[in-house]
């Protein structure tokens, strides 16, 4: 295999987004008919690089070249690059829901006789497309009466009805089940034998262990190696020694934890996925966490935390099925974020653009919204306390801003953060359930985040950090639960917790600690 | 320079919606006195004060309950359905089953209330989305009217008319003047006062930089100048009319809905909704009952603004409340709110829906055909929000900001709006 002529050559890739430096001299050569894996944690840089191959970043937004079948590309937008045959199939599907299988492989590829669509023809190529990746479904079908499995199918036709020579995938089994994931990568083999080279990006490294030719590993925005799984001999342990690399440093504040009792505990829960009936996004787990702990959810992205600490905050998210909850030896129930609030739980959302915060609001405003009944005197908001409120918070949070006046959506990422953060503590919490609380913040403002969820454990509250930096979870935590497809795969205590461990646990689906 | 300075920080600084409000104002002045040097003093004689109160009372009642709607992210079309349906409803429940009319006007704010509650089932509880359960309550009510009334008018008793074309009455001693007029301007220049001291006592318990004193002054004196002259115009009119009842109603509604949204829990929750309703639900408001009340309250006023018309035409007719909601709607995007919810305030409404009036009062006055008076208010309405829109891309805030920015020189910069910056890309430190 190693002898293969090289299909693609990236040469020293640079990407940079203003202040942001995404990929730093990357290198990457795959084989024509290999299947070639990349692996890195998230925000490592995989996607990016995808994007510049793909044309998506366009010529000329990056340095470095592109050398593909023996000549230089410089690919203008998506279309250039999947007429040269390059096609990527994206995590999130770019499929028409409400349209058959057909019209979604011929979309914007419509084979036409005179100006109109020949439907007849495009229905006859659909049929001989879905045998070749295996489906066999009436091509009049809608997309969205079919599963995910098959939807991945389809897109896998879309690309090779624009004679794909070099097909990239971005985590094609995330959403899918085990059959359907194993019938998708028995295909990937097939297309492998055919001459089809592939790229496959993944966070399952079993998976990646069991197809992949090589594996390019990334980290911080640079090639760390390329592994040949045969001749190197790459197992699992392997690869996740190359993504983790290299020391922790001191970027936490010290502190020492004074452990309570059980105060909070989660049991059995299962919840149904909003949409699907079918499908649970969780099933039968159970979580306790103790006064004055700060307890970590280690996962990949759409591992399930989120879903999971949504759906016992106040069932925000999913649809109940069965589970209680335990807060001071006493059963409780929370029908609605209301409750959950009255019953002194927060949540610090993940996205706090999108979920977290009121972006026409001011600092005052967002710090009170939480908790109007504190500011409120007989009915009426109390201008005074609120505005007293929200300053005080700008103090020890140390918001930048001038006055509490200033609108929030003038606020930096870290700022915005420190403003939701406020929020929550403002409502008084027992139970703090972070979700990613430092993503997109810069070094100097997480080690400030840092120390105020330090400061909240050690006022004997419990903090439930859910993270994807696995350096910012051993570092802070006391206790790991690592989640894997909505399962708690693994309770690790902050002693036993590093980053191959951890790691291991995320992308196994086997439970290695039956509770 | 510092005083202007002052000046300036205090119109154009704090919330972007005073400034926004401070620039409507401007306009609603600059227009009033356009058309009084046109119609060469037609436009501020008392008779014609009193006459534009009392035929655009019932449009600013539903400007009031539009913007909660629109602040909240809906929309009703169905107002001027609603009011024709109460008004018909309150109409024959006088002359057909002789109920007193204070009766029937509780009876038509139950109606009101009926109506709202059915809209703001389907709107809240069932998720259809607000344009069309209006939609249909549009063609649902305005048939409604009809069938109750055979599309006939129904004639109301005169005790009734009262509510639409009432006047304060005359006590006490001549003056000359309407005395309870007189005695209501004093009573709000007493407000005005108390509540100037109130809000620096405020911003000196937040321990902010008050307000310069000669700037509260100067704003005392310009809003107790327009009151006085105000009272003055009303209460010197023919004899037998004052200040209109319905624009008494008006004023109350005012006073008490802006006090709700400004500082209660459940106006808040008004805006949290219409900002973000996501992160409103995950700040623990109840989402459904915020929609359901917004869409109520709504049909409540409706039906208000229709007893109201009603009785200032003395007949509840087939066509009543035509169009209403195109006003009402009007009203508050020129007052400031923004079309994707969440932003502006019932007094920036009421300045929008005034600006509306006075344009149409004018262009009456000096003749313009009704043909041509749309054509201006179509026109007026667009550039009103497209210039607001312009200025908000431009990060800028009011007409007259944007006029004088180049005078300036310490033009603050603001911060660059989120979106145009890199995408957030998390490092992971190894």
């Amino acid at each position: 295999m190693s002898d293969a002529p090289v299909l693609l050559e990236m040469r020293s890739i640079t990407k940079e987004f203003p202040g942001v430096k995404a990929l730093a001299d990357v290198n990457l050569v795959v084989r024509a008919g290999e299947i070639h894996a990349i692996c890195g944690e998230n925000g490592a840089g995989k996607s990016t690089l995808m994007k510049v191959l793909s044309g998506v970043h366009p010529h000329g937004s990056y340095d470095g070249r592109i050398v593909y079948r023996g000549a230089e590309t410089r690919f203008a937008d998506i279309r250039a690059s999947e007429g040269a045959g390059i096609v990527i199939i994206h995590q999130e599907l770019a499929l028409v829901p409400d349209m058959s299988i057909t019209e979604n492989i011929f979309l914007g590829n419509e084979p036409r006789r005179r100006g109109a669509i020949d439907w007849r023809l495009a229905n006859r190529r659909a049929v001989e497309l879905m045998a070749r990746v295996g489906l066999h479904e009436d091509p009049d079908t809608l997309v969205k009466d079919i599963g995910v499995g098959k939807q991945q199918l389809v897109e896998i036709a879309k690309a090779f009805a624009k004679d794909v020579r070099l097909l990239i995938l971005d985590e094609p089994t995330a959403a899918l089940n085990e059959a359907d994931s194993r019938h998708l990568l028995d295909l990937l083999r097939g297309f492998r034998s055919r001459g089809v080279t592939s790229i496959m990006i993944s966070h399952k490294l079993n998976e990646i262990e069991a197809i992949a030719d090589r594996i390019t590993i990334l980290r911080d925005g640079r090639t760390v190696e390329t592994l040949d799984v045969r001749a190197d001999g790459v197992d699992e342990d392997r690869i996740v020694r190359g993504m983790v690399g290299r020391e922790l440093g001191s970027r936490f504040p010290d502190r020492t934890p004074r452990i309570g009792e059980v105060f909070f505990e989660v049991r059995d829960w299962t919840v149904r996925h909003p949409i699907s009936a079918e499908r649970r996004v969780c099933r039968n787990e159970s979580f306790v966490v103790r006064r004055g702990e700060i307890v970590g959810f280690a996962g990949l992205m759409g591992a399930g935390r989120t879903e999971l600490a949504m759906s016992v905050f106040g069932r925000s998210y999913g649809v109940y099925e069965s589970g209680t909850i335990v807060k001071d030896g006493r059963q409780i129930v929370l029908r609605s974020v209301a409750d959950a609030i009255a019953h002194r739980l927060a949540y610090v959302s993940e996205d706090r653009k999108a979920i977290g915060l009121n972006l026409l609001d001011d600092i005052k405003a967002s710090t009170v919204a939480a908790k109007l009944a504190k500011v409120t005197r007989r009915g009426v908001l109390d201008a005074v306390a609120e505005h007293r409120a929200a300053e005080s918070y700008r103090r020890e949070l140390r918001i930048k801003a001038p006055t509490v006046d200033e609108g929030v959506s003038r606020l930096s990422g870290g700022n915005q953060q420190k403003v939701v953060l406020a929020k929550w503590m403002f409502t008084d919490p027992d139970l703090l359930i972070l979700d990613e609380p430092t993503r997109g913040i810069d070094v100097g403002a997480k080690y400030e985040i840092y120390g105020v969820i330090q400061r909240l454990a050690d006022q004997g509250r419990g903090v439930v950090v859910i993270s994807s930096e696995l350096p910012e979870l051993i570092g802070l935590c006391d206790r790991i639960y690592t989640v894997c497809e909505g399962a708690i795969t693994g309770e690790i205590a902050r002693e036993h917790a590093d980053p191959e461990t951890l790691m291991k646990r995320m992308t196994s689906t086997k439970r290695t600690q039956p509770r | 320079m510092s005083r202007a300075k002052d000046l300036r920080k205090n119109l154009f600084g704090g919330t972007t919606s005073n400034a926004r409000q401070f620039g409507m104002i401007f306009t609603l002045v600059a227009i009033v006195v356009l058309f009084q040097i046109l119609t060469d003093g037609l436009t501020l004689r008392s008779d014609n004060l009193i006459a534009l109160f009392q035929q655009n009372s019932y449009i600013l009642i539903l400007a009031i309950g539009m913007l909660m709607v629109i602040v909240a992210g809906h929309i009703d079309l169905s107002v001027g359905s609603v009011a024709a349906f109460a008004g018909i409803l309150v109409a024959k429940s006088m002359s057909d089953w002789s109920l007193p009319w204070p009766a029937a006007v509780a009876f038509g704010l139950l109606i009101g209330a009926a109506i709202g509650a059915w809209q703001g089932f389907w709107v809240a509880y069932v998720g259809v989305p607000a344009f069309i359960v209006t939609l249909a309550g549009m063609l649902l009510f305005r048939g409604g009217n009809q069938f109750i009334g055979n599309a006939d008018t129904i004639p109301v008793p005169e005790g009734f008319r009262v509510i639409g074309a009432g006047f304060l009455p005359e006590v006490g001693p001549n003056t000359g003047y309407n005395n309870l007029t007189l005695l209501l301007g004093l009573a709000a220049c007493a407000a005005v006062a108390w509540r100037e001291v109130r809000a620096r006592r405020t911003r000196r318990e937040m321990a902010a930089d008050p307000t310069p004193t000669w700037i509260s002054i100067l704003r005392l004196a310009v809003m107790v100048g327009a009151i006085v002259f105000a009272s003055l115009r009303f209460a010197s009119g023919r004899v037998g009319t004052s200040f209109p009842v319905s624009g008494i109603i008006l004023v109350a509604l005012v006073l008490a809905y802006s006090f709700y949204t400004r500082n209660t829990a459940g106006g808040r929750h008004i805006y949290a909704v219409g900002g973000n309703s996501r992160a409103a639900e995950l700040s623990g408001v109840k989402l459904r009952r915020v929609n359901f009340l917004v869409m109520t309250n709504m049909s409540v006023l409706a039906a208000l603004a229709g007893m109201i018309f009603v009785a200032r035409s003395a007949a509840s007719g087939p066509q009543d409340g035509n169009g209403w909601e195109l006003d009402a709607i009007a009203a508050v995007f020129i007052g400031g709110a923004a079309v994707s919810g969440g932003i502006g305030t019932i007094s920036g409404s009421i300045v929008g829906g005034l600006v509306m009036a006075v344009l149409n009062n004018g262009l009456q006055l000096l003749g313009v055909g009704t043909d041509r008076v749309q054509i201006i208010k179509g026109l007026v309405l667009l550039l009103a929000v497209a210039l607001d829109v312009y200025n908000k891309r431009q990060g800028r805030f009011s007409v007259i900001g944007g006029l004088t920015r180049s005078l300036r020189r310490d033009t603050p910069t603001p911060a660059a709006p989120e979106a145009q910056r890199a995408p957030a890309v998390t490092k992971v430190p190894g």
